[in-house]
């Protein structure tokens, strides 16, 4: 480890005596207290509240809603809408993050894109999914599109207007690491474009490319202000029927049952994200 | 009532919650109460639902923010008396015995009839089955999900009477629904101003006060209420137990149950909906006789959902509504 | 660089020549490109936008114009005040990034170097708060942020769950930006010649990053220039949520399409500005 060979080399600064007595998690307490405190607790409340029933005593039969068809049939809808946008985001919005980056580094296209991608990744709601109705619905400005209120197309759509933006957002950093010279030198050896991205630059960007997939495809779980406004019908999605479940006037509100589908949400997640890891270790073995 | 008043001043605030200014003439009412009495109104969440009302007032039990007083669905009144203060206001005699909870824990306050709305170039409608024909694609639309909203719960129930089904039953309702989304008929869209000015959703089930071409904002809105489909709701008020501002908030309520020229009741009348102590007014003389002509006219005997019957609906949608519409 | 030339030296006629010719034309395809790919997503973020503009200028008849929408913003009045709202919101913003970059940056440049092990459980919790929807969030924020208003109920509170909202897109792009560079080599050539572990992060690793710090700060704070959902639900009044109430206090229903309009400029010109704020990079392109 690069520790040790410092020492070996016998360049050791002044201060080399203190530094193993620290164990190096400590380094990592001020971020998990300020996360135990807001994010942890209020998911463990989450999380608490969906285990009790009403009278507060504790309820496992709770988890096994979750294997209920109609609830499977919500968490398939999700994990198709957010499989379709991550996965279509994350490659045009490379495509479109490449574009940008491979220009003036300083110039002002680039500066307007950057926040032009900052606006329109935090965008969504209502005025987009109306925006989108007012050019593809019924009475579109465009034309109207026979496929807008089929599930999940018409709203894949119109969440590829933020999914596309982030991906360019966190992913042009991991493009700028390309170095000049790694091209230059493929170059040199005789490599065609295709040669290059298929052995160099693609395996280069993988662990990013991956990283930020999945970071879209978490965007796009939660989000449900846009479903909502695109239509509100039927509940595909697990957001809406969590909605559902909290605000509905007409006596099926259940915050007990809202609080299930939460906790399901975050398991999908926890399965995501293994077999995200996974990946990843092979994505990333040759670098190590 | 002097002493109420003074209580009221020295708190200044009152919190309300889910208030749209458009809704029942809401804005003009904070606009009268605060003009009259001089109390600051912090109208939160104004889109907000009767659930969402009641969420607030549990998780913002204690702090400064909670609301004072709630205007909810009946449904969500009913279950949630235990989080009401128990209040008579002085004119507790004009609301009808039927209309009040017995020892003044809630109390309707304004409603009205289920009613479609639509645009005039479609000319004049005067029976549903009209809007299975082929010029109404992709138009017709509801307030809210019926699983969700009551307005559209009630959309769906008055569809049911008026092709023949009861109110204890709102199977038919469904399958009417069932008819329009086969033909093309019915849009996903929720039923909002800006939806209803862009074109996107031309006809819509909702109460007759949310139907109103000032609230709807277009001026060549029609209205209709079905002869054989009379279906009735009024919301209902309560007093938060643990309110932060108790005396404002049994003065917003005084305020809302007078029955002079600019009382609440007469304000609600203005925007549309029927107060609940019209009965007691017209015979007292202090109604609005000109908003009250402007109603829109109701033939047959108009039916109101009792509690059961609202649950046996809402569970009847939460198994078939998806089915049908999906 | 100059390794490299020599290898290509040997096997061709004008070494100046062959690379250049290549570069030409690469340059070019790569600029029509960029252009067809500029072009193409133009097309489709601009076209919403402008769907949202003319319906922020319609009047009430379907087909008229009118400056209606727009006029109610300029002229609102309140209650509460348009400006206040705004300045609240701007500080938030930079409260917001500030707090996301100092819980982010040392601690994960620290975790890279020295507890690797964690990294993996790090990246679920920076992933967490996407999982959990807004409104349910709120369910579990409700009992803090009312131990948090017994002693301060203004708007500024937010940006505790702010940068809790914040953390996964920051960490992404951060992340990718570290990824980057060789952070272990550069961490102990620094530390071998003296260093201490502030000057290393904020001197040697920082200046390296500044393309992915700067996007995590646009990244933050485009989220909370826009973050609606949990100040309305906490009953909290920032701009997003000022400027829905006039657009439920007035019957135009244009002006929630004017609203948003000008929301999204307003953030636009914020983070333009941000981005001259970048640092300038020497770098050529490949």
């Amino acid at each position: 480890m690069a520790v040790v060979t410092a020492t070996e080399t016998g360049v050791r600064p002044s201060r080399a005596g203190r530094r193993p007595s620290i164990p190096g998690w400590v380094g990592t307490v001020p971020f998990l207290a300020y996360v135990g405190v807001f994010l942890l607790l209020p998911a463990g409340i989450v999380i608490v509240d969906a285990l009790k029933n009403s009278s507060g005593g504790w309820q496992f039969s709770a988890i096994t809603e979750l294997g209920n068809p109609l609830v499977r049939g919500y968490f398939i809808g999700s994990l198709k809408l957010c499989v379709i946008t991550s996965v279509s985001g994350a490659v045009f919005g490379a495509i479109l993050a490449y574009a940008v980056a491979s220009g003036n580094p300083d110039g002002v296209v680039r500066r307007m894109y950057l926040a032009g991608s900052g606006v329109l990744a935090q965008s969504g709601g209502i005025t987009l999914a109306f925006a989108f109705q007012a050019l593809l619905g019924p009475v579109g400005l465009l034309f109207h599109a026979s496929w807008f209120y089929d599930f999940p197309w018409g709203i894949s759509l119109i969440y590829a207007y933020f999914q596309i933006p982030l991906m360019v957002l966190v992913f042009m950093p991991a493009i700028d690491g390309l170095k000049v010279q790694w091209r230059e030198a493929s170059e040199n050896l005789g490599a065609s474009a295709w040669q290059y991205w298929r052995h160099v630059g693609g395996p280069l960007l993988a662990p990013a490319f991956l990283g930020s997939t999945l970071l879209l495809f978490a965007n796009g779980l939660s989000a449900f202000a846009t479903i909502e406004a695109w239509e509100s019908q039927v509940a595909y999605t697990v957001p809406q029927q969590i909605s559902i479940s909290l605000s509905s006037e007409v006596g099926l509100s259940n915050i007990n049952y809202a609080d299930v589908l939460a906790l399901g949400m975050m398991i999908m997640v926890v399965v995501i994200m293994t077999g995200y890891a996974l990946l990843q270790r092979r994505a990333s073995r040759w670098l190590r | 009532m002097a002493k109420l008043i003074a209580a009221a001043k020295k708190e200044g605030t009152l919190n309300v919650i889910a208030l749209p200014p458009t809704w029942a003439n809401y804005g003009n009412i904070i606009k009268a109460f605060t003009t009259k009495y001089g109390i600051k109104v912090n109208s939160a969440n104004p889109d907000g639902t009767s659930q969402q009302e009641v969420n607030a007032i549990k998780q913002e039990n204690g702090t400064a923010a909670a609301p004072d007083v709630v205007d909810v669905g009946q449904a969500v009144a009913l279950v949630n008396t235990t989080l009401f203060a128990p209040y008579e206001v002085s004119t507790w005699t004009s609301i009808p015995a039927t209309q009040k909870q017995s020892s003044g824990l809630w109390y309707e306050d304004y409603g009205g009839y289920m009613a479609v709305g639509y645009s005039s170039k479609f000319g004049t409608i005067t029976s549903l089955n009209q809007l299975l024909g082929p010029k109404f694609k992709n138009a017709v639309a509801l307030n809210g999900n019926p699983t969700s909203a009551n307005a559209a719960l009630n959309g769906v129930m008055m569809a049911n009477l008026a092709e023949g089904g009861t109110a204890g039953s709102i199977a038919k309702g469904v399958a009417f629904f069932h008819k329009l989304k086969t033909a093309g008929n019915f849009s996903p869209v929720s039923a909002t101003g800006a939806s209803i000015k862009a074109g996107t959703t031309p006809v819509v089930f909702n109460w007759d006060y949310l139907n109103l071409p000032t609230y709807v904002g277009v001026s060549n809105w029609k209205v209709f209420v079905p002869s054989n489909a009379v279906l009735g709701g009024y919301y209902a008020q309560a007093i938060n137990k643990n309110a932060p501002h108790p005396a404002a908030a049994r003065l917003w309520e005084e305020f809302l149950y007078s029955q002079g020229a600019g009382g609440g009741q007469n304000l609600w009348l203005q925007g549309g909906a029927r107060p609940v102590e019209e009965a007691a007014m017209t015979s007292g003389k202090t109604i609005d006789a000109a908003a009250a002509a402007k109603l829109p006219p109701v033939s047959g005997t108009p039916v109101f959902l009792t509690q059961a019957q609202n649950t046996a609906a809402a569970n009847y949608l939460a198994a078939n509504w998806a089915k049908a519409i999906g | 660089m100059a390794a490299i030339a020599s290898l290509g030296e040997s096997g061709l006629a004008t070494p100046a020549e062959r690379p250049r010719g290549m570069q030409v034309r690469r340059r070019r395809r790569l600029n029509v490109f960029r252009y067809l790919v500029f072009t193409v997503f133009g097309l489709f973020f601009l076209l919403p936008l402008l769907a949202t503009a003319r319906f922020s200028l319609e009047g009430n008849r379907l087909g008229s114009w009118s400056l209606a929408a727009w006029k109610e913003i300029a002229t609102y009045k309140g209650p509460p005040p348009l400006l206040p709202a705004i300045e609240i919101q701007l500080e938030l913003a930079v409260a917001t990034c500030v707090v996301v970059l100092v819980l982010l940056v040392p601690t994960m440049v620290w975790i890279r170097l020295r507890v690797q092990w964690i990294s993996r459980v790090f990246e679920f919790l920076c992933l967490l708060p996407l999982t959990i929807p807004a409104i349910i969030l709120v369910v579990g924020l409700a009992p803090i942020y009312n131990f948090i208003r017994h002693y301060q109920l203004s708007a500024l509170t937010l940006f505790f769950a702010y940068v809790i909202l914040a953390l996964p897109y920051a960490y992404r792009a951060l992340s990718a930006g570290l990824n980057a560079i060789d952070v272990t080599t550069i961490s102990e050539a620094a530390r071998s010649l003296g260093a201490s572990w502030f000057t290393v992060i904020a001197r040697v690793i920082v200046p390296n990053m500044g393309q992915a710090i700067l996007n995590a700060m646009v990244l933050a704070s485009a989220l909370v220039l826009g973050e609606f959902t949990v100040a309305y639900l906490l009953l909290y009044n920032n701009l997003p949520v000022e400027l829905f109430s006039i657009s439920r206090n007035t019957p135009n229903a244009s002006v929630i399409f004017s609203t948003s309009l000008a929301s999204l400029l307003f953030a636009f010109a914020l983070l333009l500005i941000l981005s001259y704020a970048g640092r300038r990079r020497h770098r050529g392109r490949g």
